[in-house]
């Protein structure tokens, strides 16, 4: 029988790349040399260049009057504001579009992923032929399309304008507005009705932001609700757990959650700003920019497409045994899904899930494609083409889209190790 | 004696069928259908939807329009035939621009040879998707060959290109049935012969390149056995470095001077359409794998240097959007580089897109990795295999077999974002070609057509690919569930 012999003591050159001991630092090193290496050409290159189109590298742009107008503003910009602030808005912009996507392409993508399993056959069709159409097909293409048939089937102003003359003489319009005469849809964007408050709190404001006292009164109202339902509920769990039977509370859920709220708006006077056709286009009202429906709705299906396989997924990874044994149980089919498959399913869901979020927040830079600006139309398209500032410019915007996502796939890693199966 | 029983059955009665509405296609639909309420409901909302979408859409195809000069040409045909206010598809456009989506810019008198890499790309492909299935093999490469002869006979009718082609595949066909094995030879030959056919210039270029590797294994094979392994092939390496950026101009140039055969060269701004979506398409994919694996592997090594610059570089890439590596390519990557390089947006935009695919490739090979039970890596280390042994022979083939959907679903993403690459000026089919048609007056005003025809293309590709990966999945499945 052979015996291991021991490791030769001295130290030869050879060893270097044949002794697993030392193989692994040679290696280590030679990498290192090599990234070093490479990294200090790239960065030689830069300065040669750099100093060859008598460029440096200096972020004092962003304090200069940017001189551009943003559509869609929704913290206070005009276009002497800086080249910071217009970024700033591009960012909340990037953001509130991946936000709402997010909820619009969850909400589609577990109804398309539950409704792709239903028995039912012309639904599952139905919903497979969504899912596959809209996988297999750039975004890119829904985005265009959607902005294209917006822009170009909606009505004009100039029709708006004819049909306000048609009435008047008592003929019947070419067009008119929608829901009740309180939405407007043209070629231009979509007018829709504004809420506010006649009789709101005023607001406070520090120095370039200001705070709608209103708009905090309400999101207190709606959290102190949800905190005292959530009370509730858990009341009712400790007299189930105690007695076996479950109190009824969904009243007392809906009154907690609606009264508040409903009170509060009427204290303070809702009502709403409804769009009018003046002389020549809408007034009053809130106006949607078409850039943003179709990004908004071709983010949506696109990426609910994507959920719902997710969905499909973790609910078909679930044993047959499981809902069988609920079955045997005595379990009805919906109590089964909700209490046996959901739970479990969820563990599976949620971190593709969090991805497809990941990637739609990643996808709102495709808003170049209809001219909406976020943060890649403001600071990396036109302040980058206005100060020819590139190199600034791109590391700033990779800079903020790899916090997003370190945020949310930091969020996700979280959410995964709580939830994951405590095993051994 | 009377019996008690006062009347017994002696005959067996003949099977009944169940009642009507518990067989045949009733049945299917109370079951199916109509089960319950929520159903019901479900069904109707159904139905209406696809009636909804029926109803727009079937007027509109069924008054299409093939030949006409403009929209407005169109639209009267379609009044015309269908009455005032009718709605009918436009086809025309596709029937003059077809040429656009397909080739952008590329000279119409060489339009055979993009056809023929293309053909070309799945004879190379053969070997890969049917590894070792002769039949198979034979039939792809021989369908392929009608194909693309059909379509040269359609698209210039030059005899001096097809006969030498059809007699080519011909040959092709033939090895794939008598030795199957050996296509494999035309997958390695096919980057240099699907470059030298897209881009053209002198046919000593890829020579060149493709004599770089020939040193390479020739210094190697005369310094393994002298000096091992790892030192002949760093020595080979260096060899073919030295080849390839010292001494191959030379030689190719002189060689050229001498015998100066080639093809027509097609500069990069020429290229667009669904050429331009494969070239980058199918390069990126075939590139991005193999560094996938690096990375992915990379990732889980023990070494601290390699695993942190693996992971740093995964993460990167994987926090940013595409489409800002694609403007480093076309804005940075000028200040990345030695002044005066200046080399093309296509590769350029290659490079990129092969490095963000490659990123998301390893993630999902780590996922693989990760999956695989520890014993195989122990019984791998108990048979004494080495490291790269081990990943051959026992790891890689389950991981990547574990990581098949997710990569080809990488693939199908990394395709659809070719798209992307109008928005650094380059003339894909979908929003660089369209814009284009869409901008001419006799075409303004047109938007289902286009998008229809470009999305319907992608829609083949993708699903392709996806059905592919749901067949080599049943042919690898190798448990017994």
């Amino acid at each position: 029988m052979a015996i291991a012999s021991d490791a030769p003591k001295d130290f030869r050159l050879s060893m270097l790349i044949y002794d697993t001991r030392f193989r692994a630092i040679t290696i280590q090193v030679i990498v290192l040399g090599l990234v070093l290496l490479g990294l200090a050409w790239l960065l030689n290159n830069t300065m040669i260049n750099l100093a060859a189109k008598d460029k440096d590298i200096n972020f004092g742009f962003l304090a200069n009057r940017a001189g551009y107008d943003i559509g869609q503003t929704l913290i206070p910009y005009t276009n002497d504001s800086s080249h910071l602030r217009a970024a700033m808005v591009g960012l909340v912009n990037t953001l509130v579009l991946a936000f709402i996507g997010c909820v619009f392409a969850t909400m589609l993508g577990v109804t398309a992923g539950v409704l792709r399993l239903s028995k039912n056959w012309i639904v599952a069709r139905l919903l497979t032929v969504y899912v596959e159409i809209f996988r297999n097909i750039p975004l890119l293409l829904w985005i265009i399309l959607a902005y294209v048939v917006l822009s170009e089937t909606l009505p004009t102003t100039a029709d708006f304008r004819e049909s306000a003359k048609l009435i008047a003489a008592g003929q019947p319009p070419i067009t008119s507005m929608s829901f009740g005469g309180t939405v407007a849809l043209t070629n231009q964007g979509l007018n829709i009705p504004a809420p506010f408050f006649t009789r709101g709190l005023g607001s406070v404001s520090f120095g370039d932001f200001s705070l709608s006292l209103s708009f905090l009164a309400v999101v207190a109202v709606v959290a102190g609700s949800v905190f005292a339902n959530r009370s509730v509920v858990r009341q009712a769990r400790l007299v189930q757990e105690s007695t076996g039977v479950r109190p009824v509370t969904w009243w007392k859920s809906l009154g907690i959650l609606l009264v508040p709220i409903a009170l509060l708006c009427i204290a303070m006077g809702l009502s709403f700003d409804v769009p009018v056709f003046g002389k020549f286009n809408f007034a009053g009202g809130l106006s949607i920019d078409h850039a943003f429906t179709a990004m908004l709705v071709a983010l949506s299906l696109y990426t609910g497409a994507f959920i719902a396989e997710a969905v499909r997924a973790g609910i078909q990874a679930i044993s047959r045994g499981q809902s069988e044994a609920a079955f045997a149980l005595g379990l009805r089919p919906n109590r089964t899904m909700s209490l046996i498959i959901l739970p479990q399913a969820l563990r599976v869901i949620i971190p593709p899930l969090i991805s497809q979020w990941l990637n739609l927040t990643k996808n709102t830079s495709l808003g170049i494609a209809v001219s909406y600006l976020d943060l890649r139309g403001t600071l990396g398209g036109i302040t980058l083409n206005q100060t020819g500032r590139e190199l600034e410019c791109m590391l700033l915007m990779m800079l903020i889209y790899l916090v997003i996502s370190l945020i949310i796939s930091s969020l996700a890693n979280a959410y995964n190790t709580s939830m994951k199966l405590k095993e051994r | 004696m009377a019996s008690p029983i006062s009347f017994t059955r002696d005959v067996m009665l003949p099977q009944q069928l169940p009642p009507a509405s518990q067989r045949g296609a009733i049945k299917w639909v109370r079951e199916n259908l109509f089960s319950g309420p929520l159903n019901t409901i479900l069904t109707l909302a159904a139905v209406l939807v696809v009636f909804l979408i029926v109803q727009g859409a079937l007027p509109w195809l069924l008054n299409s329009v093939w030949v006409a000069n403009s929209l407005r040409e169109c639209r009267e045909i379609v009044a015309a035939s269908a009455g005032e206010g009718a709605s009918g598809a436009c086809w025309a456009v596709i029937r003059e621009r077809w040429h656009q989506f397909i080739f952008g810019f590329y000279p119409p008198a060489l339009w055979w040879r993009p056809t023929l890499a293309f053909g070309l790309m799945f004879v190379a492909l053969a070997p890969v998707l049917y590894a070792g299935n002769q039949r198979l093999n034979t039939l792809l490469v021989g369908i392929v060959g009608v194909i693309t002869v059909l379509a040269l006979i359609l698209l210039d009718g030059t005899l001096s290109h097809i006969a030498p082609i059809a007699l080519l595949f011909g040959a092709l066909t033939a090895v794939a049935r008598l030795a199957t094995g050996r296509l494999i030879w035309m997958t390695l030959l096919y980057p240099f012969l699907g470059f030298f056919l897209l881009w053209g210039g002198s046919v000593w270029g890829p020579v060149g390149v493709i004599a770089g590797f020939g040193l390479m294994a020739l210094v190697y094979s005369a310094l393994q056995a002298r000096f091992g392994v790892v030192m002949a092939s760093a020595a080979g390496f260096v060899a073919a470095c030295v080849w390839w950026l010292g001494v191959q101009t030379i030689v190719t140039s002189l060689i050229h001077r001498v015998l100066p055969f080639g093809l027509e060269q097609v500069d990069s701004d020429q290229f667009g359409g669904f050429l331009l979506a494969f070239t980058i398409g199918v390069t990126s994919i075939s590139v991005s794998l193999p560094i996938g694996i690096l990375l992915a592997l990379g990732r889980r090594s023990d070494m601290f240097l390699i695993k942190t610059l693996s992971v740093g570089f995964i993460e990167f890439i994987r926090g940013v959007p595409l489409i800002t590596m694609l403007f480093t390519a076309s804005l940075l990557l000028q200040y990345f580089l030695p002044p005066q390089t200046n080399f093309d947006l296509i590769l350029r935009v290659i490079i990129l897109v092969t490095l963000f695919a490659s990123a998301y490739i390893a993630e999902v090979i780590r996922g693989g990795l990760a999956a695989l039970p520890r014993g195989q890596y122990e019984a791998a280390d108990g048979l004494g295999l080495d490291y790269w042994q081990a990943q051959r022979l026992i790891i890689m083939p389950q991981a990547l077999k574990i990581s098949i959907p997710g990569i080809v679903s990488s693939f199908i993403g990394l395709f659809k974002d070719t798209t992307l690459v109008a928005f650094v000026g380059l003339l894909d089919p979908l929003k660089g070609v369209t814009t284009i048609v869409r901008a001419d007056i006799n075409w303004k005003g047109i938007y289902w057509e286009p998008y229809i025809f470009v999305g319907a293309i992608f829609f083949l590709v993708c699903f392709g690919m996806s059905r592919y990966s749901m067949y080599l999945e049943q042919k690898l499945k190798t448990d017994h569930r």
